[in-house]
């Protein structure tokens, strides 16, 4: 329905590096983010985490807290009410757990006080009685058929017979003779993989005001990608209608996906209701850590065949994925990225989803697809070694393109895959020399992106200015490719338009920020709206002249007489109509409505060299390349910035970011010390190479760019440390003790 | 919770020894508020010693250096001499933390927050120098290799303060160096470290040694075998080897979500080595 033939045109506003909207605010720190809002008579939240990975809560005794001075409500879960969906169910006991604690750092209580210091002082006072039970927190000690069982009863019927109840769900995709394909193979390579859970690591911590009143209305103002997720869910956890509850989303410190869900907005709301006063709520550091949304951990066996001249006659992938401690269904999508960048004869990926007693998995940029391709990548890189084959030769040969029918089911159109591997090919880059304990890595990456529901309403103002209300938290720079799209089709400047989020009850449903289809979707829903705009604004002309509207159309910012034929007037612009809109019908604005497809898969090609230095297994990323399909990069400044900002995240998930567990089930490194993304001097400048093979589904070619940049940097930087090193790597993160460890095994059975 | 700025040393020394509950002094504060923000600690009484007149300069003593307890580690940076004697001692007090925390941060501070980590710790060690202590009975003086006293502990005892460190003068050919090793290239504890300083004859053979490890043990580790294997050589590519191994030797690390046992040991040796090769540099000598 929405598909929106692209066409050919010239650019003006589009692919201009305009100054972003929101930049002053931010670096003068007056923008508003999650932790800044108040209200008169507001309370201070503060939670009660579990310190056991797996308890049954026998009694918990709020008595003492509530008699101290300053606290006003205690709830629990005790407090929240049925609901019907599964899912909602589940994020509701992550938010606040019934009768069992699924992980450490899971909430058991909360309340609300007059200030801070009184919340935490209060905090100690409640009494939980707990009865310690055995706890599984890796996922291969949780698939042992004696593992303690995290939640039972949620096993679905997929699941084949016989493994552990911790396994709920199994999904497989494919084509084709698998065992034909191996028999064509010169060499096979199989091999197993692990790769360690790891954080979005967003700078902001997750911060909420609630205000319920007597009447039952609420008002939320929330850190999160999508105000109308945090409504739908919050208004099924309370048992309120959507109308009731409007969510006003904040600026947003990073999300990367980590806020397309809740975590402590329920709870924010059942504390105001109890207290009758607005509550504030502001999670710490180490509440982040411990109880919102890493990734999951997973442990993969990839095998694949080749033929000597490197074509891949066959491959298979084992995916086993844990989300924590509730059903997660990232496996689905990482079995289906798994391949999607191969033209293949014979596939096939399996999935399986592993409950361990950690936190619920969140969304995390291209979920699911990283950890997948990194393993199937790390086997293609040593098909190409064991032949002496180059690396990107070998994915040329077997690349999607269009017409590939992919490993997940559909056939692909127009796709930018062989077109990046191209220009890395051709970029300095490939060709540089390398010194001593160098090497150099390759990747691909892919992601599905996405469109989904979308509304947009566009405003000619009186004073011929446009005002674009949208409903998707910009977390990458949307509101300025929002507003260059709708100058682009309206023909006015940029700097006449301004883009605003706004809050649920000012415009119909949006899906959340994710997917990377907001440039894609809201842009196209912004092209649409403006064109009803125009449609009016042509109407308005028409009249004024006296001519019938369709002998006006639009152009360069005016109407004009459609041709000879339709009489001889000078062009009247926005501005003109827009200034006489009361006289001739009143307020301008156009608007659209959309549930959009046609996203286009994205793909990208990274190269990465490294150093290892021998002695301590230390890796130092010297040179890196992000080759990426954006289709029409609408704002390039933002389009660089995902593609550099997914390589940084990358290469921190493939060096040393990981959730490190104890034998008794508490996570150790609930901080940015101990869980170590990359600090700037870590990474080397990220020289971004943007391409544009245009989308056929959306109106400018604009593909989503926001996640693809995150898949390679797994792969790319193992291969290059393998290379670097002369060992295969098969373990992320590569951190020092691992790799050090890696280099002396393999030395030790050379000299064997 | 009480703050005190006293203009004295007694007066500090006094008001810690007045109180009953938990103190902290605050030097540059940025191991005790950052543990006070997290609930690690909750001092009753904080006295903080940057009003104490001349703890916050460094002045000279006997051809050496006496560094005051509220010097920042940025002004030891920016001392040209004292870099260019110590050179081992400043570049290890200028790792600790960013450009802000360097404002504030002091070399005492560090020693006395008592982290088996501490990053000025080994390079002071190597240097043998000497803590001045104002206590109850007066002051004293103490071999900074004996303060530490485990993790979190130091041998300090209630009410007493370090209100200088000193570094001895600088005989012509002579060098020092610290490395640590971390998994990042900033902002984050060191895994294992080591300062080496050594003194040579006029031939570039070393006649005396000093090895301290970090991050290998409950406390600094002076490595005396390493310094006595080095002692008598100009440094030689396998003299260095047996000085790394006998370091590896005394390691009595932990294992844990940094680095493991084996790692931390492996390690302290290379950069012994190579802490040495640097020192070596310093003081004119060959490698
Ligand atoms: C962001 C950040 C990064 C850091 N990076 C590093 C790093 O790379 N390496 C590293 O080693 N450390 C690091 N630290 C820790 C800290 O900065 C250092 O240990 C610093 O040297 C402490 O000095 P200070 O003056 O701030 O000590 P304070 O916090 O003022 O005091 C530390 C301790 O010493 C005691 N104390 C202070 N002065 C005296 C005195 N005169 N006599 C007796 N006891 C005293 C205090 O009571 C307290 O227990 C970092 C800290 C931060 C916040």
């Amino acid at each position: 329905m929405s598909f929106d033939e692209y066409h050919r045109r010239e650019f003006r506003q589009v692919g201009r590096r305009v100054p972003r909207p929101d930049g002053v605010d931010k670096v003068t720190g007056r923008a508003l983010y999650g932790a800044d809002m108040t209200a008169p008579g507001m309370l201070w939240g503060a939670i009660l985490r579990s310190p056991h990975a797996h308890a049954r809560i026998r009694s918990i005794d709020v008595s003492e807290a509530l008699k101290l001075d300053g606290v006003k409500a205690i709830v629990t879960g005790a407090d929240f009410g049925e609901v019907e969906d599964e899912s909602i169910r589940d994020i509701r006991d992550n938010c606040m757990a019934r009768d069992k604690v699924l992980y450490d750092g899971h909430a058991v209580a909360a309340l609300a006080a007059s200030d801070p210091r009184v919340a935490r002082k209060a905090l100690k006072l409640i009494r939980v009685e707990y009865e310690v039970l055995p706890h599984v927190t890796e996922l291969e000690d949780a698939m042992k058929p004696d593992a303690p069982v995290v939640q039972e009863g949620r096993v679905q019927e997929t699941v084949p017979p016989g493994m552990s109840a911790n396994v709920t769900s199994y999904c497989e995709f494919g084509h084709g003779d698998l065992e034909a394909g191996f028999a064509a193979a010169d060499h096979i390579v199989e091999r197993e993989f692990r790769t360690a859970a790891t954080h979005q690591g967003y700078i902001e911590p997750h911060a909420c005001l609630a205000a319920v009143t007597a009447d039952g209305k609420a008002d939320l103002w929330c850190c999160t990608q999508g105000q109308y997720m945090v409504r739908s869910v919050c208004a099924a956890i309370m048992g309120m209608e959507a109308s009731q509850l409007r969510v006003t989303a904040s600026e947003i410190g990073g999300g990367f996906g980590g806020k397309t869900t809740v975590f402590i907005e329920p709870v924010a709301l059942m504390l105001s209701k109890k207290a009758g006063r607005p509550v504030k709520i502001v999670m710490s550091r180490e509440e982040v850590f411990r109880a919102t949304g890493p990734t999951v951990h997973s442990r993969s066996r990839i095998r694949i065949g080749m033929t000597r001249d490197g074509r891949i006659t066959a491959a298979e992938a084992r995916l086993y994925y844990s989300g924590g401690a509730f059903p997660c269904g990232t496996v689905e999508m990482g079995a289906q990225a798994a391949f999607a960048c191969y033209d293949l004869q014979a596939v096939r990926s399996q999935g399986w989803n592993v409950l361990t007693n950690r936190p619920k998995e969140a969304a995390y940029r291209a979920p699911g697809a990283p950890v997948a391709i990194y393993a199937v990548e790390s086997v293609v890189d040593e098909l190409c070694q064991h032949f002496g084959l180059d690396p990107l030769e070998v994915r040329l040969k077997n690349a999607a393109r269009k017409g590939t029918k992919s490993s997940y089911g559909p056939t692909f159109p127009d796709i930018g895959l062989v077109a990046t591997l191209e220009a890395a090919k051709a970029h300095p880059h490939y060709a540089a020399p390398l010194g001593p304990n160098q090497g150099r890595g390759i990747s691909c990456g892919f992601w599905f992106n996405f469109g989904g529901n979308t509304c947009v309403t566009l405003n000619i103002n009186p004073d011929g200015t446009v005002s674009v209300t949208e409903g998707n938290p910009d977390i990458g720079g949307s509101r300025a490719s929002i507003s260059l799209m709708a100058a682009e089709e309206l023909g006015i400047p940029y700097d006449r338009v301004r883009t605003i989020v706004a809050d649920t009850a000012s415009l119909g449903y949006n899906d959340v920020t994710d997917g990377s289809r907001v440039t894609f979707a809201v842009g196209l829903a912004t092209i649409k709206a403006a064109r009803a705009a125009i449609r009016v604004m042509c109407e308005r002309a028409a009249r004024i002249w006296g001519i019938d509207p369709e002998a006006v159309e639009w152009k360069d910012g005016a109407a004009v007489p459609a041709g000879p034929n339709a009489g001889k007037f000078p062009p009247m612009t926005l501005a003109e109509i827009a200034a006489n809109s009361f006289r001739t019908g009143g307020p301008i604005a156009g608007h659209h409505e959309v549930n959009a497809d046609g996203a286009g898969v994205s793909f990208g090609v990274h190269i990465c060299d490294v150093e290892v230095d021998p002695e301590t297994g230390a890796t130092r990323v010297l040179r890196y390349t992000v080759f990426q399909d954006a289709g029409k990069a609408v704002h390039p400044d933002y389009v660089e910035g995902q593609m550099q900002g997914g390589a940084a995240q990358g290469i921190g998930w493939a060096l040393n970011e990981e959730y490190i567990y104890g034998a008794d089930g508490r996570l150790q490194n609930p901080g940015f010390l101990d869980y170590r993304v990359p600090v700037a001097s870590d990474l080397p400048p990220i020289e971004p190479v943007i391409l544009e093979i245009p989308n056929p589904g959306h109106p400018y070619g604009v593909r989503g760019v926001g996640e693809t940049g995150i898949v390679p940097p797994l792969a790319a930087v193992s291969n290059a440390v393998s290379r670097a090193t002369g060992v295969r790597m098969t373990e992320l993160p590569l951190s020092p003790p691992r790799v050090l460890a890696a280099i002396r095994r393999s030395r030790a059975t050379d000299g064997a | 919770m009480r703050y005190l700025a006293p203009r004295t040393a007694d007066d500090a020394v006094a008001a810690l020894l007045a109180e009953k509950g938990p103190t902290r002094i605050l030097a540059g504060g940025t191991d005790v508020l950052v543990q006070m923000r997290s609930g690690a600690v909750e001092p009753d009484l904080i006295v903080d010693i940057k009003r104490i007149p001349g703890l916050d300069r460094i002045t000279r003593e006997d051809g050496g250096w006496r560094i005051g307890a509220a010097v920042p580690n940025a002004a030891l940076g920016e001392d040209r001499d004292l870099r260019a004697s110590w050179a081992g001692v400043v570049e290890a007090a200028n790792l600790i933390g960013s450009t802000q925390v360097q404002g504030r941060a002091t070399m005492v501070g560090n020693l006395c927050n008592g982290s088996p980590a501490a990053d000025s710790v080994p390079a002071l060690v190597a240097a043998e120098a000497v803590a001045r202590i104002h206590g109850p009975d007066g002051t004293r003086d103490c071999p900074v290799a004996e303060i530490p006293a485990g993790p979190g502990k130091t041998t300090l005892k209630k009410g007493e303060i370090v209100t200088s460190l000193f570094l001895p003068a600088r005989p012509r050919r002579s060098g020092d160096a610290y490395l640590r090793f971390i998994p990042r290239t900033e902002m984050d504890i060191a895994v294992a470290s080591a300062a080496v300083s050594v003194e040579l004859d006029a031939h570039g053979r070393i006649v005396r040694a000093r090895v301290a490890l970090g991050a290998v043990a409950p406390t600094v580790l002076v490595a005396e075998e390493a310094a006595a294997i080095l002692t008598g050589t100009q440094g030689e590519d396998d003299v260095l080897e047996r000085m790394a191994e006998a370091c590896r030797a005394i390691c009595r690390p932990i294992d844990d979500k940094r680095g493991t046992v084996e790692f931390r040991r492996s390690v302290a040796g290379t950069l012994a080595k190579r802490a040495a090769r640097i020192a070596l540099q310093r003081a004119g000598g060959q490698s």
